[in-house]
């Protein structure tokens, strides 16, 4: 019969040695490759305490961002709940009023905003659709909750800590990740 | 009067009871974290290192979780039986301990003290009594539970211990034709003065070693629970502090089979290429007395690691595989070596 692939190798089938079947040449040698492991460096990564370090284009949970002088970036254009592919983004605009210019960058901004991240696939694309800078996929993961209404993230869960009032936390939230553009 | 009862031997052979039981609890509960850290490290792994410093208190937190843990006796066992298998598995683990010598003789508030609960002229008959009652802890439980899975554990616990019992006693015979006597203290002695047996009998030692193997039930003769078969075994039914003290059992019998190891054929609590009886006189019989013991554990716990090395090496045996290797490997070598043990002592004897 022909062989299907070129990997195909024979096998041994000649009777076993008697130093083969004393079995315990074997056993010795198979007891110096376990002693030489011990000798090897785990490579564990003791989780909690460190992490694995992330590629520059992970995607993590999403954060809503602000400006320099913390105003909200978001118009509630709509166009990162068009472009999700999960349909996982709802959102709820409402207009500027006079004396808000400090909260928000433009006449319009987002009242409502949800992120479902259950249905999210951390794809990205609502980043890639936002042409205000807006929405970003941060390196936070692992989202925990006893609940899947926990899940549901709002506009308090997802918008980024004010870089003029805390700009460590506004730091740390933003994170080192490049965001594809 | 001869019956006139000594109170001071009374309470030093409890304080040396006591002394060794609880060592050997505490031995047997820190084995099982050191049989994790050495799975962990042979497979390039860390291994427990959460509770405490180096995960030191891992032992602990699990007797406690045993402790805690719900406690099930199946409406359909026998519940006498069912609560008398662990307790005998325990109950012999420990009792073997009772002829080891753990060191020479001390010296405290002008008495000799022996380190050894019983130094009885039987020694080595008495262990083999023991270990082998040990398998009855595993059969009753396994019996009782009215499992199927259990039945097939206890089942092939006490074939495999009976086949490998009769190999390992043959093996011992010829031990026993070239020390001369059945006391462990005595062999020691004899040992101390002399070579170590391992060097008269390498071959009596491979099959008395694998043959310990057989009687812990250790891999690559853990057919008893082989837990990819048979669930857990002989202990599928068990829960709670009584899997505990099956599982603990293991360990005991683990550290007292190496000490036994040691004592026939290592030399027991002797320090190789000193001279004793001139280090007495430099250090004290005390202070020799505690280095005897240090020495003694310390080869007891290269024989535990030893126990270990080879589970994490090696896999389990099939049954056909192991009964063809217990009757008709093992107990064939085992004859041949007591044949010619008895030629050799008989032609150098007679010369």
């Amino acid at each position: 019969m022909q062989a299907l692939t070129s990997r195909a190798k024979p096998v041994d089938r000649r009777p076993m040695s008697l130093l083969e079947r004393a079995y315990l040449p074997a056993i010795f040698k198979g007891m110096s490759i376990t002693f030489g492991h011990m000798f090897k460096k785990a490579p564990t990564i003791r989780y909690p305490e460190q992490t694995r370090p992330f590629s520059p284009v992970f995607r993590g949970l999403h954060i809503l961002n602000r400006d320099e002088q913390g105003r909200e970036n978001c118009t509630a254009c709509g166009l990162c709940a068009v472009a999700c592919p999960a349909e996982a983004i709802t959102m709820e605009a409402a207009e500027r009023k006079a004396g808000e210019e400090n909260l928000y960058r433009e006449e319009k901004y987002a009242a409502k905003y949800e992120i479902n991240m259950l249905r999210c696939i951390f794809c990205g694309l609502c980043e890639e659709a936002c042409p205000k800078d807006a929405i970003y996929l941060s390196e936070t993961f692992a989202p925990a909750n006893f609940q899947r209404k926990g899940f549901i993230y709002s506009k308090d869960d997802l918008l980024i800590p004010n870089p003029v009032t805390e700009p460590e936390a506004y730091a740390k939230a933003k994170g080192g990740r490049v965001a594809v553009k | 009067m001869l019956l006139t009862i000594d109170l001071g031997l009374i309470i030093e052979k409890l304080v040396l009871i006591i002394v060794v039981v609880m060592s050997s609890l505490v031995i047997a509960m820190y084995a099982t974290y050191a049989e994790r850290k050495v799975a962990a490290v042979m497979q390039d792994r860390i291994g427990p290192n959460r509770a405490g410093p180096f995960g030191l208190f891992q032992p602990l937190a699990d007797g406690l979780k045993l402790f805690f843990k719900e406690e099930i006796i199946p409406n359909f066992s026998s519940k006498f039986l069912f609560i008398l298998g662990p307790s005998l598995a325990m109950l012999t683990a420990m009792m073997t301990s009772a002829v080891i010598p753990w060191g020479d003789t001390i010296t405290l508030f002008g008495r000799e003290i022996h380190l050894q609960i019983a130094d009885i002229n039987i020694g080595i008959l008495y262990v083999f009594g023991v270990v082998s009652m040990g398998v009855y802890g595993i059969m009753i439980g396994a019996w009782a539970s009215n499992n199927k899975f259990s039945l097939m554990g206890g089942l092939r616990a006490a074939s495999q211990i009976i086949s490998y019992e009769l190999a390992m006693g043959i093996a011992l015979i010829a031990l026993l034709m070239v020390t001369g006597t059945l006391s462990l203290k005595a062999m020691v002695v004899g040992q101390m003065d002399g070579i170590w047996n391992v060097i008269k009998q390498p071959l009596g030692f491979v099959i008395f070693i694998i043959c310990v193997f057989a009687e812990c039930n250790r891999t690559p003769f853990d057919l008893a629970e082989a837990e990819n078969e048979l669930i857990g075994g002989y202990h599928t039914e068990y829960s709670s502090m009584k899997l505990g003290f099956y599982l603990f059992a293991e360990y005991i019998n683990m550290f007292v089979s190496s000490a036994v190891m040691v004592s026939l054929f290592f030399g027991g609590y002797d320090i190789p290429f000193l001279n004793d009886a001139h280090a007495v006189e430099t250090y004290g019989q005390n202070w020799m007395a505690v280095w005897h013991i240090i020495m003694f554990l310390g080869k007891s716990f290269f024989f535990v690691y030893f126990f270990m090395w080879v589970r994490w090496t090696i896999p389990r045996f099939r049954y056909d595989q192991l009964m063809n290797l217990g009757w008709k490997k093992l107990l064939p070598l085992a004859l041949i070596n007591m044949l010619v043990t008895g030629a050799v002592i008989l032609y150098f004897t007679t010369k």
